[in-house]
């Protein structure tokens, strides 16, 4: 995880469903196809559900690592 | 694409959809559409309109709010009864979402002025309930090539289509190449109609505008969609370019906009 250039940070660890999908969403669309962004988010729910979303939409995730109750997971933007 | 976090909280609906993201509703948040009517079809199509965040609406009615409109038109309340129909909307829909700028023509629409009211605008959605109005709107978008969002009501039944003859699709003359005459349409007792009947028609003509904004999908050029309220049916009739139609056929002749007379006792929608 540590060799990937991440592009931008973005966290949604004050956000609840579906706002979180959307914040990260809005992220991405300022990105490249191929750029990375880190997303900090909360164990449960988010870390459910919007690695999936971004999945469904193109996106890879290339990356995650446990931060104490929070996760950081890096997502390469797809087409 | 500068969200404040109360247009991110507002359109997140939107946002998720993948057809739609932060680009498309940027896109909706750019949009110009005018609106032809304040009344039965008007009023859902410029709620929906306006809750989507349209980035600017106008609403043309020369009309105010009678208690008979009440039932269907759900833009006015009891309260407006008397208003112009559009302060009426305005007050309704700037309630609804402040972001939206409303543009309110309280006048009659005539060949006189109508190629200046849709000049500025993307799109028209044609609410009008008689017939010397529709044919102008058609012919006006089709000189002015703006996009037509058309639908009608009578009684239990509905119909909706999209009329833009300048990407290569049929225009309402097509469809209908005469001018009923003014004694023949539609008499007084015509004038029932489901309330929701309105919005389902309404709604439907919102939801091509959004998808004339946002192109996606397939829209309804060339194709009537027909509600039937009674059974629960949709069908669709195919509508063909008409090559002999006075308007967009090879051999037009239509080359100027013109002010029909209207019926005596027009059936007010
Ligand atoms: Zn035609």
């Amino acid at each position: 995880m540590s060799d990937i250039k991440v592009d931008a940070v973005l966290d949604i660890t004050n956000e609840v469903c579906p706002m979180t999908f959307v914040k990260t969403k809005l992220k991405l669309e300022t990105l490249e196809t191929g750029q990375h962004l880190e997303v900090i988010l909360n164990d449960g729910e988010p870390l459910r559900n919007v690695p999936r979303s971004l999945k469904e939409e193109g996106h890879r995730i290339v990356g995650t690592k446990k931060d104490g109750t929070k996760f950081h997971l890096i997502v390469e933007k797809g087409m | 694409m500068k969200f404040t976090e109360e247009q991110i909280m507002r359109y997140s609906r939107h946002i998720i959809l993948k057809e739609i993201g932060g680009k498309g509703q940027d896109k909706i948040c750019k949009a110009k559409v005018f609106i032809m009517g304040a009344g039965g079809l008007g009023s859902p199509a410029a709620l929906y309109l306006a809750a989507a965040g349209v980035g600017t609406i106008g609403i043309a009615d020369d009309d105010v709010v009678d208690l008979s409109n009440l039932q269907r038109q759900v833009l006015h309340a009891t309260s407006d009864v008397g208003k112009a129909k559009v302060f009426s909307a305005e007050d309704t829909l700037s309630a609804i979402n402040p972001n939206v700028r409303l543009i309110a023509y309280k006048e009659r629409v005539t060949s006189e002025n109508v190629r200046e009211i849709i000049r500025d605008y993307d799109i028209v959605l044609d609410g009008s309930d008689n017939f010397p109005t529709r044919y102008l709107i058609n012919d006006a978008c089709f000189f002015a090539k703006k996009t037509l969002i058309s639908g009608s009501i009578l009684r239990f039944d509905g119909q909706a289509t999209v009329f833009k003859p300048h990407a290569g699709g049929p225009c309402y003359r097509c469809l209908y190449p005469e001018i009923p005459p003014a004694g023949f349409v539609p008499s007084c007792s015509e004038a029932g109609i489901l309330g929701p009947v309105a919005g389902t028609i309404g709604v439907l003509q919102a939801t091509e505008a959004l998808k004339e904004v946002l192109g996606i999908g397939d829209q309804l050029i060339g194709r009537l969609s027909v509600f039937d309220a009674l059974n629960s049916t949709f069908r669709e009739v195919k509508i063909r370019k008409d090559p002999d139609c006075e308007l967009c056929g090879d051999k037009a002749s239509i080359t100027h906009l013109v002010d029909y007379a209207q019926a005596p006792c027009a059936i007010r929608i």
